[in-house]
């Protein structure tokens, strides 16, 4: 094993523990935000799309370089924006609870 | 310094960022800003990576890409409906083990220098490869599944334990070619065609993956296939020497397992059960039993106007939200219906699931969507208690975690699976389309409970008819 490699797999079993431990206690009511928040995390793919957009010279290697890259911006941004919608709408209905709440009612 | 060597320090900065906004995401008061700390991150990092010598071949490329994908991620996130959001996560996850399986891809046909090749770093490609590829086209079935496009029902067919062995096998035998290679002397073929038959092989395996599994286990499949996705990256950062990619896809990967162990707990099966379980199994043998079950019991059907006073005259009454509201878009008319009731004096609240929706915590999302407030929404350990108490118990399109064959027949496949205890209501009324069985397949003794009444119809229609006869009566 290179001294690289054995720096990788510290960072690799090190992130696990971090992982884990960062989650260990999370209320049902944000299951979904964090599951799609985590989803938007591994977005980070996106660098290692940009890293490797131009590896291989020819046609066939801009395609999937180019595939890549869209793949990889579409799940970061798609994953900040939709989580930052379902969040909005906590903050929202807490905002509405302070002040007189005055939800307009059809009665 | 050159601004090339501070591109690891931009690195370090975003995996901060993204520790910060996982354990932000965790609480509900920094919520909020844990998610834009980490998008922040994020952009920090894709701006430093534009300075990286790698990249400068390729910028057009590159912006073109990040302006399509950033475009279409951007429109989908916008539009989509909340009910829709767990397929729309689905399809975001698949992009990024598709974005993952083309990066090991591509560093390995960059880096590939002929036979033999070197151990480590090809094995993380492998996996890279394979694991991304299985979360591409497995998110696709589960984005089709949760759309409706594929049957939802869990989808068997005989041998396919030994077909999933057989894909499994495949894969190996195939990197294993390459990895020997040049070793032996005899295998020595275009590496190319190996990783894309392996590549095939892999994105089988995941539609292979899950076919199989019902509707009612989605929840757990997404979380699953999200944590997978997780590690394609971070195996991708093996291969591409890159830590921020194995930090922030750790990190993913184990959070992700976390959640679908919660996940998996709060149905009461294990993962293993979920993925080649005994669910579809088991199914008939729960079918005969609910029919055994059947002994001249009949189901009591009643009008919106009895549903109005039923209501109306209770103290209590529990609202069991299940997807069937959400499909309905019915979680706006059932504030109503609410907002009525509480003008009455009557104490409304929700129960909820935690597998209620598609998703974890969906239900909880769909109900903040139409303000419902926070205090009203209650946990299944929370709320479990309090049905013997309450008056009515409004179940709107939940079936299978009202089933009390979860407590009462071993014989049901849902056996075991923590369920609200509706049955112990005064009076129950369901809202249902139809009698046919939830997403598990099977019957719901409850239905056929004397005390329980069916209102039939689509929730949303059948809840504003309700909330217009409570209306006529005050």
């Amino acid at each position: 094993m290179t001294a690289e490699a054995v720096v990788a797999a510290y960072v690799f079993i090190l992130a696990i523990f971090v992982g884990f431990e960062v989650i260990s206690k999370v209320p049902s009511t944000l299951h979904t935000p964090l599951m799609s928040g985590a989803n938007a995390i591994h977005g980070i793919v996106i660098v290692g799309a940009m890293l490797v957009a131009s590896a291989i010279p020819g046609p066939l290697g801009v395609v999937l370089g180019f595939l890549a890259v869209v793949l990889g911006t579409a799940n970061v941004v798609g994953g900040f924006v939709v989580t930052d919608r379902m969040l909005a709408m906590f903050k929202q209905r807490s905002r509405g609870a302070k002040p007189p709440s005055n939800p307009p009612r059809t009665t | 310094m050159t601004v090339e060597q501070l591109i690891p320090v931009a690195y370090l900065l975003a995996a901060v960022t993204f520790v910060l906004g996982l354990k932000g995401l965790s609480s509900p008061t920094t919520a909020v800003q844990g998610n834009r700390i980490a998008a922040a991150g994020m952009l920090v990092a894709v701006v430093a990576t534009f300075f990286a010598r790698e990249v400068q071949g390729g910028i057009p490329v590159i912006l073109g890409g990040i302006a399509v994908g950033g475009v279409a991620g951007f429109y989908g996130a916008r539009v989509v409906k909340m009910t829709a959001m767990p397929q729309m996560v689905a399809l975001f996850n698949g992009a990024g083990g598709g974005a993952a399986a083309l990066v090991a891809f591509l560093e390995f046909a960059r880096s590939f220098q002929g036979y033999p090749v070197e151990l480590g770093p090809t094995i993380a490609t492998f996996l890279g490869l394979i694991i991304g590829a299985v979360s591409f086209s497995g998110s696709g079935i589960a984005f089709g599944k949760l759309q409706g496009v594929i049957t939802p029902r869990a989808f068997r067919y005989p041998g396919q334990q030994a077909v999933t062995g057989l894909l499994v096998l495949a894969m190996v035998l195939l990197a294993a070619a390459i990895l020997l290679s040049g070793r032996t002397g005899v295998f020595a073929v275009a590496p190319g065609a190996f990783l894309v038959a392996i590549a095939i092989v892999a994105l089988v395996f995941g539609v292979a993956l899950v076919m199989p599994i019902g509707g009612a286990d989605m929840p757990v499949v997404i979380s699953l296939l999200n944590a997978y996705t997780g590690l394609a990256v971070a195996m991708a950062g093996f291969t591409l020497s890159n830590q921020l990619l194995i930090v922030a896809g750790t990190l993913v990967g184990a959070s992700g397992t976390i959640l679908t162990r919660l996940m998996s707990k709060a149905m009461n099966r294990s993962l293993g059960n979920v993925l080649f379980g005994a669910f579809g199994a088991a199914t008939t043998a729960g079918v005969t039993a609910a029919a055994g079950a059947d002994d001249g019991r009949s189901i009591r059907s009643i009008s919106a106007e009895d549903a109005a006073i039923l209501l109306g005259y209770a103290q209590n009454v529990i609202v069991v939200p299940g997807y069937g509201l959400a499909v309905a878009q019915a979680q706006h008319n059932v504030r109503e219906l609410a907002d009525v009731l509480e003008s009455k004096g009557i104490n409304v609240r929700y129960a909820i699931h935690p597998v209620a929706g598609r998703m974890p915590g969906h239900m909880n999302v769909l109900l903040a969507e139409a303000n419902v407030p926070y205090e009203k929404l209650f946990d299944m350990e929370q709320i479990n208690p309090e049905f013997p108490r309450a008056d009515v118990a409004l179940v709107i399109g939940a079936n299978d975690v009202t089933n009390p064959a979860a407590r009462s027949n071993p014989g049901s496949p849902i056996y075991g699976m923590p369920i609200l205890d509706v049955d112990k209501a005064q009076n129950v009324i369901v809202i249902k389309r139809s009698m046919k069985p939830g997403f598990a397949g099977i019957d719901n003794d409850l239905y056929l409970d004397p005390k329980t009444a069916m209102l039939f119809g689509d929730a949303k229609e059948a809840v504003g008819k309700v909330v217009a006869e409570l209306k006529k009566a005050a």
